[in-house]
């Protein structure tokens, strides 16, 4: 794919009319500075500590082997070969892991997961074995030498057709009860308003929209390294996890080993967006291959390992309907869907929402009225349901919504800018009580999208538009005006196998005045080593260059949750800010010790307190930490040091408006995406530079789903995108040149007034995308278009028109 | 299984191995040198993490077996820097936020530094598809081609100066 490049100046750089000025001078960094990345100096030399760089001393390597069939009997597992190999030590079977009780394993979602198969495999590439040797080519060896006689059985890979009532039974252990592939339904909202709100309406549109399956595809595949050191009884386990506290507790359920002799350390991640939240059999077997002969074991996929059997996002089946008033007032939202999590409920939801966040359908809009209701599904496929950078299901739901809003437009001849406008929330309703029960925290959305509006030349590329039909050349523009849920999550509705998804920090401030910080969070690429010290320089005064920001290593961070979902700013960002101001609480008490004066007579800038009216009497904040080693008040505790962990009173809500303008290439069917304006508002801002860069990547994300990547299966269940051959990423040159701008409204409830911005942009660009295309090609009588809109699909659409 | 002698020299040291003929370049600088900056994200040739020069010219290390290199002058991200001066294009990509995982940094590094050799004055668009054999996963390429353009005017103001 090609693009046509912009008009405009297209280095991707934001507007900054709305941002107000630091706080902090440049040589503390406090928020809103671009400090650059602390991180960046070992990355750029290659020094770098990814898990495949790490090499104990006797360390062996582990591999798998796969299943080439998505549905089949083992009948026998024939190893003897294999263990003639040179170099290959052992190789372990489900047969194995049964006589321990450790075939298989629970999933974070309630269900259960094989580790290895002992009867039947149940996707294509499933793990059916590990064969542990001295070396990775050893190993690959046995995995090669590893006789696996299967029969092979019926396969189902579309959920509608394991609902049928004659469909076979996936997963019979589920026992008598549960002879179906039903695996839950979740509803949300008031069934009985929306259906009459819909029967109401003078306008009633409906839909069916599907967003495929797709991979996350990190750069970094999965892999760790289980070391168990028999004589001390503790297990280490080096990992690519986004969660390595929750990962250390289900090892010490599971395992039985004490959680104190557990240690699970992250090291630097090449990419996480949610792929790496998961526990992945690999992990598991490398356990027990260490438990087994005592060393240590390193396991790392291959891509095409990762690609066919890591868990999954999207495979959502929507059938969405909406009503509205002649006008175009929005009146009501009945949404039913149909998930499809494969053999087994592997998503990495919160413990009450099997469909996540999928209930902020109502988005942006003020619906008066609102019903949501999703079953979940078994096929044979690999686990799904695992987020592709965003927030639990919210993809799905803000591409759903703002499908149905751009068709309603176009349905009752309305501008989709102008329905938009009409049925926003208004700024004076926050907080703002959903039909689904979510209180939005704040938002803005009208200047955000007229903001959009101004960036992109709107009303003239809808004179452009009218010009270009009249030739019978084909261009669309697409708005998304979504609003997220990130966060998770207040303590009193959300938690991860009964762990609350609270999160933390723990300060120290040295006697030098440098500062340790540690977070119950993990950095995968967002810069937390920046971006945190910069929220302590914010708060103390410590230039940001004195704060070090430590993280992964579970004996020595405070615990946490984990990143994803776009929680670490909202959750571990407030206990960065609440420990630190712990801090500076009793940092004022110092002060008014070592000034003579009453606490209530200083006063706090960033740095120093100085006695009011006098503030050529003052302390800095380096003296006041030394004296709190050396010269603390009598009766008060040496040091200074804090920890908090915050429970977040609501989520934050960030929201923003893209528009996206395409033209199609009628020979071809080829998408060309021609500008691209993103205007964004997740709360304050800590660093410019990086917000910029999440975004930039998060559009990349967006576009990638849209145009190029899916991963199908055929009827037998065989994967057709196992490798980055067929699974397309975009490259350099088919990511458009996204142009950025932002509008900032704090969230009220957040100590920093911050809301997270990760994922926002995957989140908001397909539809923005799907709208422009759909917009190209309305008049031919084309309503709804599913990602990804690939040449082939679009130029069917056209052929059957009668236009390619 | 038979092993071959090679011999190859890596960021300006001579380096002897005894190889299987099957030993990939990529595990040669990683396994047996310890040259770790050099990453592997796929097994197709596609990410380009992997990113080399071999004899000057930039080769993806996991699609080369360690015997083909035997004879050749290496250069891995190890060593790009002199000392403690980093290579404009270290420096580019670290004030532009041309990285956030870090994974695919030194491959994107070293094919942006042969890029440079062949064009010391690149369009936005040569640029970009001059990267298109390395895939990043966080950036959207947006501030890798500004840390590329701001290296191609350094590199061609330091030849000025010469």
């Amino acid at each position: 794919m090609s693009f046509v490049p912009p008009a405009r100046p297209s280095d991707g750089s934001n507007d900054m009319t709305t941002e107000a000025e630091p706080r902090t001078s440049a040589a503390i960094g406090g928020m809103g500075h671009s400090v650059k990345r602390k991180e960046d100096p070992r990355f750029i030399r290659g020094a770098g500590t990814y898990i495949e760089d790490i090499v104990l001393p006797g360390m062996l390597w582990m591999d798998i082997v796969r299943t080439p069939y998505a549905h089949a009997t083992i009948k026998s597992i024939d190893a003897s070969e294999a263990l003639k190999i040179p170099g290959v030590l052992a190789v372990i079977t489900g047969a194995d892991l049964e006589k321990a009780g450790l075939h298989w394993m629970p999933t974070l979602a309630g269900d259960k997961q094989m580790v290895l198969p002992t009867t039947t495999v149940m996707y294509q590439s499933q793990e059916v074995a590990a064969v542990v040797a001295t070396d990775r080519y050893a190993a690959a060896d046995g995995v090669a030498a590893v006789f696996v006689d299967y029969e092979p059985l019926p396969v189902i890979v579309d959920p509608h057709k394991a609902l049928e009532k004659d469909a076979f039974v996936l997963r019979p252990d589920r026992g008598p009860d549960k002879a179906n592939n039903h695996i839950w339904h979740w509803e949300s909202g008031d069934r009985a308003a929306a259906d009459a709100a819909l029967a109401a309406g003078e306008v009633r549109i409906a839909e069916d929209i599907y967003i495929p399956r797709i991979h996350v595809a990190s750069i970094e595949t999965c892999g760790c390294i289980a070391d168990w050191d028999a004589v001390r009884g503790q297990m280490t386990l080096h990992m690519t996890s986004q969660a390595p506290h929750a990962i250390r507790t289900v090892l010490a359920l599971v395992s039985g080993l004490p959680e104190q002799n557990i240690r699970v350390i992250t090291h630097d991640i090449g990419g996480g967006f949610g792929g790496k939240v998961p526990v992945y059999p690999g992990y598991v077997l490398a356990v027990v291959a260490s438990l087994t002969v005592g060393k240590p074991v390193k396991w790392i996929e291959d891509r095409s390992e990762n690609l066919q059997a890591d868990s999954f996002a999207r495979d959502y089946h929507i059938h969405a309907e909406m009503s509205a008033t002649k006008e175009g007032k929005i009146t009501g939202l009945k949404v039913k869907t149909i998930a499809d999590h494969g053999y087994t409920d592997a998503a990495a939801d919160p413990s009450k929402y099997p469909a996540g966040l999928f209930n902020v359908i109502t988005g942006s809009y003020d619906f008066p009225n609102a019903f949501v209701e999703v079953d979940g599904v078994y096929t044979n496929k690999p686990p799904g349901g695992v987020a592709y950078r965003c927030s639990f299901r919210v993809t799905e739901a803000v591409h759903a919504i703002e499908r149905m809003v751009d068709i309603l437009a176009h349905d009752i001849g309305k501008d989709p800018a102008q329905l938009r406008m009409e049925n926003f929330i208004q700024p004076e309703q926050f907080p703002y009580k959903t039909p689904t029960g979510w209180e939005y925290d704040s938002g803005n959305y009208g200047v955000a999208l007229q903001k959009a509006m101004d960036m992109i030349g709107y009303d003239e590329l809808r004179k452009e538009q009218v010009e270009k039909r009249a030739k019978g050349e084909l261009m669309g523009i697409g708005i998304s005006s979504f609003t997220e849920i990130v966060g998770a999550g207040p303590s009193k509705d959300f938690d991860i196998i009964g762990i609350k998804m609270f999160d933390s920090c723990e300060i120290r401030v040295h006697p030098t005045g440098k500062v340790l910080a540690r977070i119950g969070v993990q950095t995968q690429g967002q810069g937390h080593e920046t971006t945190f010290a910069q929220i302590i320089a914010e708060e103390l005064g410590f230039p940001v260059g004195d704060i070090k920001i430590e993280y992964g290593d579970t004996d020595t961070a405070p615990y946490g949750l984990g990143t994803y979902a776009s929680r670490s700013t909202p959750v571990a960002g407030a206990a960065t800010a609440m420990a630190a101001r712990k801090i500076r609480e009793k940092a004022q008490k110092i002060a008014a010790h070592l000034l003579e004066c009453s606490e209530d007579d200083l006063e706090w800038e960033p740095g120093k307190f100085s006695v009011k009216g006098s503030p050529d009497r003052f302390k800095t904040i380096q003296e006041i930490s030394f004296a709190a080693y050396t010269n603390h008040p009598a009766g008060m505790e040496a040091g200074l040091e804090a920890v908090n962990y915050y429970d977040p009173p609501n989520l934050t809500f960030p929201f923003g408006s893209y528009i996206c303008v395409v033209d199609i290439d009628k020979a071809t069917g080829q998408v060309k995406i021609r500008r691209f304006v993103a205007v964004d508002d997740c709360g304050n801002i800590i660093n410019p530079m990086i917000v910029d860069g999440q975004i930039h990547g998060g559009l990349t994300m967006g576009f990638a789903p849209s145009l190029l990547e899916s991963i199908t299966y055929d009827e037998l269940g065989n994967n057709q995108a196992g490798t980055f051959m067929d699974y397309l990423l975009p490259t350099a040159v088919e990511t458009p040149r996204w142009e950025l701008g932002k509008t900032i409204t704090p969230s009220p409830h957040h100590p920093i007034g911050a809301k997270g911005v990760g994922e926002s942009a995957t989140v908001g660009a397909p539809p923005a995308i799907a709208n422009a295309v759909v917009d190209a090609l309305w008049h031919l009588g084309v309503r709804n278009i599913d990602i990804p809109m690939t040449p082939q699909k679009i130029w069917a659409i056209l052929h059957e028109k009668g236009i390619a | 299984m038979t092993t071959h002698h090679i011999r190859v020299t890596v960021n300006g040291t001579e380096r002897e191995a005894d190889v299987e003929p099957r030993l990939l370049l990529v595990h040669l600088l990683r396994e047996n040198f310890g040259l770790t900056g050099t990453h592997v994200g796929c097994d197709t040739s596609n990410c380009g993490a992997c990113t080399i020069h071999v004899n000057g010219t930039s080769a993806k290390s996991c699609t080369m077996l360690a015997v083909q290199a035997d004879g050749t002058d290496i250069k891995t991200i190890e060593g790009m820097a002199d000392g403690a001066t980093l290579h404009p294009l270290q420096q580019a990509f670290w004030d532009q936020h041309g990285l956030q995982c870090g994974f695919c940094t030194p491959g994107m590094i070293m094919q942006s530094a042969w890029l440079l050799g062949q064009n010391d004055d690149p369009t936005e668009d040569e640029i970009r598809a001059g990267i298109s054999g390395n895939l990043c996963r966080c950036t959207g390429y947006v501030n890798i081609v500004k840390s590329i353009q701001q290296a191609a005017g350094e590199l061609r103001a330091a030849g000025q100066a010469e």
